[in-house]
């Protein structure tokens, strides 16, 4: 019964070999079309979708056969696309393209690469550069130390031996010894293993001895030098020179040139309550 | 009735079988894919409009499909296959959106 009800209005409609493009013409006309022929049109609609889920045809039959085979194709391309690697379904021109786009990529990191190179190197040269000013601040600060007294020291030097054979040496001549000394570079020196001369060590004569940055010394004085021996050595012995000056206060002055001189004595260290760095220097 | 039965045996064989695509139209499935819908929302819509014919149906599907995997094929010839599927899914696309578009009207009113 609904087969001829349903095949009436396909002859009415015999031309539509180009469905779609009809649908499209009507779409195109919509704005004004649709109320008009929707209100007798909804009811025939909805009854005929209700017909076709009931009452099976031959066409349907058709439809149903390629609605399988759309079925089939779409289901077999969602597992392609699912499971596919990524490079297998491309174009001659895409993967091209592709290769283009990874060379530009790796161009870029290459120069990224060699950017960070640079910085890094350049890090590394901050470091060392640091790591230089460091040791020679290490060496500074070991040189200050030593001259300033502060730390134990040992190395080649003299020395001396002062004693006192038939009269009392001076002053002058236990200074002019040191001079002598200074003169030649001596780098640490020490009196009777107690006093570290350094450059604000005082000296002053008192009974039996003397007062070497308040400490009393008496003879035999020792006195240990570290500098290069034959120089320190030749600098006492001299013609006219401190060991002339303390025969002549009746002592008598013996040098020994030694390998190895340890200096023991160290000064306290001092903080300068006046004098301050000079920040425009 | 049938006709959902036949789409839901087809994704039932295609997922039981699991096909593989031969290489060489691994490149027309989805066109050709896309384009049967067109087809099937045509025939929707005309059938719902009251004027569906199998013999259209069944000759528009595989128009649809042949012709949108031959300009792909084209386009592949030519070098622009890539730019030219683009332009059939696109206009397959919106094919499907104004059937889709009529068929909503004649179902919701709306």
């Amino acid at each position: 019964m609904p087969e001829p009800d349903e095949q009436q209005p396909e002859p009415s409609a015999p031309e539509p070999s180009e469905q779609s493009e009809q649908s499209e013409q009507s779409e195109q006309s919509e704005p004004s079309a649709p109320p008009v022929p929707s209100a007798p049109a909804e009811s025939t609609a909805a009854d005929r979708l209700r017909r076709a889920l009931f009452q099976p045809s031959r066409k349907q039959v058709v439809a149903g056969v390629l609605l399988a085979l759309l079925g089939f194709g779409a289901v077999t391309q969602v597992r392609m696309t699912g499971h596919d690697d990524t490079y297998a379904g491309l174009r001659e021109q895409d993967l091209i393209d592709l290769l283009d786009g990874l060379a530009g990529a790796r161009q870029r990191t290459e120069g990224e690469i060699s950017r960070l190179e640079d910085v890094a190197s350049g890090l590394r040269d901050d470091t060392t550069k640091r790591q230089t000013a460091l040791d020679q601040a290490d060496a500074e600060v070991d040189d200050l130390n030593i001259l300033a007294g502060l730390v134990p020291v040992t190395g080649p030097g003299i020395r001396i031996t002062i004693t006192e054979d038939t009269g009392r040496v001076r002053l002058p001549s236990l200074l002019d010894t040191i001079e002598e000394l200074r003169t030649v570079r001596a780098e640490a020196i020490a009196i009777n293993g107690k006093v570290r001369v350094i450059a604000q060590t005082s000296f002053a004569e008192t009974d039996g001895g003397f007062l070497v940055d308040g400490v009393r010394l008496e003879a035999p004085y020792v006195i240990d030098v570290i500098g290069e021996p034959s120089v320190l050595s030749s600098a006492l012995t001299f013609a006219l020179g401190p060991k002339k000056q303390v025969e002549d206060d009746g002592g008598h002055l013996e040098v020994r040139e030694l390998r190895t001189v340890d200096i023991e004595a160290v000064t306290r260290r001092a903080e300068p309550r006046y004098a301050v760095p000079d920040q425009g220097q | 009735m049938i006709a959902v039965l036949g789409l839901v045996v087809g994704i039932v064989l295609g997922l039981v079988f699991q096909p593989d695509v031969p290489l060489g139209l691994e490149f027309y499935l989805p066109i050709a894919v896309v384009a049967a819908l067109d087809a099937v929302f045509g025939a929707l819509r005309a059938y719902l409009d009251g004027i569906f014919d199998d013999k259209v149906f069944v000759v528009s599907f595989v128009s649809n499909v042949l012709i949108a995997a031959g300009i792909v094929y084209l386009g592949d010839r030519l070098g622009v296959g890539g730019q030219l599927s683009t332009g059939v899914i696109v206009v397959l696309g919106i094919r499907i959106f104004t059937n889709v578009a009529a068929i909503r009207r004649h179902l919701f009113h709306a």
